[in-house]
């Protein structure tokens, strides 16, 4: 067994005229959290889509612990797990009996098929509604359903394509927690997010796409300090009191804006930075009535990235 | 036995019992089924029937067999739309992904089909004796005349799977099957014979699988010679199956290129 368990080198696609993946090249070492990051349309779910056998790349070439997507495409599909964007379970089948079929599919036998829907039902905290309908499921249920799904075979690498998007924030922690569990057994897992805190949370290693290609690739945290700016706003009891504050901090090298009664300062630095931005008021300003910390967004990496290119 | 027919014949069953389980559940699809070509029964038995004569015939010995052509062409729009529903909800690209037996989604979707037209001409029969109908020829005959339905049904669910398989959502999958499926059932001597229509409409009419298939049920339900009707039909059952059997594999094998 390579240590790589996903190697992507080179891979075009096109529909039609689109251009969807143009030269996208990355690996994932095996056990690892690969968080693929990118805006709409630029090419996460072609990526993989074509990774899980779905799709076929018009050049370019990707192997799952060394066999190729499109050569191998069988001995690919009982090595991988796959969770698409939209929760693809049965509505008019019963939790237990789309875990059941699935299985079977994936070459369970019959009475295994079933033990091992019983236990992904209990993992998932799906066991009270295992017998009911899938129609009745909430959002957050249905995708727990559609990740169970992808693990009936207990694959070594998983495929999750915005697992998270258009969910509550509390089934989105009960995901999380799941991907991280995953992770932990030793699942090789890419996925793809529009957010940064999700890459960040999960993610060993985050690879941010525009456009088909890679834009930038590195840890979460690596990337911030290098891409991102963070935002303090500081609120205080009123315009003018934020407009000494502003002198000050002017003063003390920094760059702020003052919008009525708040005060917004931009750092490089990281949160890291507020501590110094406190100090620099201590004894020369009123102290705010309020802090907030705006951590860097996927954007502000983003558009640091494509900013860089130009 | 190869290892991979046995792995083709158990998904094509796992896929099948999956559909009929939907079919089940969504009450609304067997209501369709069976319903409707039970109101077809009711209205031309009783409302139209007493103003149509066939000559030589029992209106509603000749009516039966335009009705079982008519419940299971109708059903057949069933196929189409619930391809395309499966299409659109994601399922079908799982299905790509997992290692099971290519044709086993297609192959599982037609045979549940297959399996709810038996139910449905089972029905049709048994509606159609509380309405009089009586098969002359006997029940040979009248096995042969539903074995020919049942193949010319098993024919049409392909003919959907290509289409169900080409457009993009359960709408326009209906919007496209209901016209065809219309126009060559009411276009046949499905209910009225069609040397009433006028020529051109005729020509078309009765050179067409629905026709094809209702007078071979008739030669065999009434009696006389049915040799050459029954191989017409069986060869238009016979030749939509393989073309449309080869389109709805190649659009399936081709989807994600």
């Amino acid at each position: 067994m390579s240590d790589t368990a996903v190697e992507v080198d080179g891979l075009r696609k096109a529909f039609g005229t689109v251009l969807a993946l143009d030269g996208l090249s990355f690996r994932v070492p095996a056990g690892s959290v690969l968080g693929l990051l990118g805006p709409n349309g630029s090419g996460k779910t072609t990526t993989v889509s074509i990774l899980s056998t779905a799709l076929r790349p018009d050049a370019g070439q990707a192997t799952i612990g060394g066999l190729d997507v499109v050569a191998d495409a069988a001995r690919v599909r009982r090595v991988i797990g796959f969770a698409g964007q939209f929760a693809a379970v049965d509505p008019n089948l019963t939790g237990r009996e789309n875990l059941t079929l699935i299985g079977r599919l994936s070459r369970l036998g019959r009475a295994q098929a079933r033990v091992r829907a019983g236990e992904l039902l209990g993992s998932f905290g799906l066991t009270a509604a295992a017998d009911r309908l899938v129609r009745t499921y909430s959002g957050g249920m249905r995708r727990r359903l559609d990740l169970a799904a992808a693990l009936l075979h207990r694959p070594p690498v998983l495929f999750l394509d915005e697992p998270t998007t258009g969910l509550d924030p509390e089934s989105r922690f009960a995901l999380w927690d799941s991907v991280r569990d995953l992770s932990l057994s030793g699942t090789t897992v890419l996925l793809t997010t529009q957010y940064l805190e999700e890459a960040d949370t999960l993610a060993d290693q985050v690879v941010i796409i525009a456009a088909g290609k890679v834009a930038g690739t590195g840890t979460p945290a690596q990337l911030k300090a290098r891409h991102g700016t963070v935002l303090f706003d500081l609120g205080f009891a009123g315009p003018s009191v934020a407009e000494t504050a502003c002198s000050v901090l002017a003063a003390g090298g920094y760059q702020p804006d003052r919008d009525g009664a708040g005060v917004r300062v931009r750092s490089a630095a990281g949160s890291a930075a507020l501590t110094g931005v406190l100090r620099a008021l201590e004894g020369r300003a009123p102290d705010p009535v309020s802090v907030a910390v705006r951590e860097p967004t996927l954007d502000d990496v983003f558009r640091s990235l494509t900013e860089g290119e130009g | 036995m190869t290892a991979a027919m046995l792995t083709a014949f158990s998904d094509t069953a796992a896929v099948a019992g999956r559909n009929l389980r939907t079919l089940l559940r969504t009450p609304q699809a067997l209501v369709f089924a069976t319903i409707q070509p039970m109101i077809f029964v009711l209205l031309f038995r009783y409302a139209f029937g007493g103003a149509i004569r066939v000559p030589g015939v029992n209106y509603v010995d000749y009516l039966m067999p335009g009705v079982f052509a008519q419940a299971v062409a109708f059903g057949a729009i069933g196929t189409a739309v619930g391809l395309s529903t499966d299409l659109r909800s994601g399922i079908l690209v799982r299905f790509r992904t997992l290692p099971m037996a290519r044709i086993a989604v297609l192959a599982g979707r037609t045979l549940a089909d297959l399996i709810r037209n038996l139910l449905v001409v089972a029905v049709m029969v048994g509606v159609g004796f509380a309405v009089g109908f009586r098969a002359a020829n006997g029940a040979a005959g009248l096995a042969a005349a539903l074995a020919l339905v049942v193949a010319f049904a098993y024919a049409a669910s392909w003919a959907c799977t290509a289409l169900g398989l080409r457009v993009s959502d359960p709408e326009a999958a209906q919007a496209a099957a209901v016209p065809v499926v219309f126009l060559l059932v009411f276009t046949a001597s499905s209910f009225v014979p069609a040397t009433a229509m006028p020529g051109w409409l005729q020509a078309f009419g009765t050179h067409q699988p629905v026709n094809a298939l209702v007078a071979a049920e008739r030669a065999l339900i009434l009696g006389g010679p049915a040799a050459r009707d029954v191989l017409i039909s069986l060869a238009w059952s016979g030749g939509i199956l393989l073309v449309f059997g080869l389109l709805a594999a190649r659009s399936y094998a081709r989807m994600g290129r």
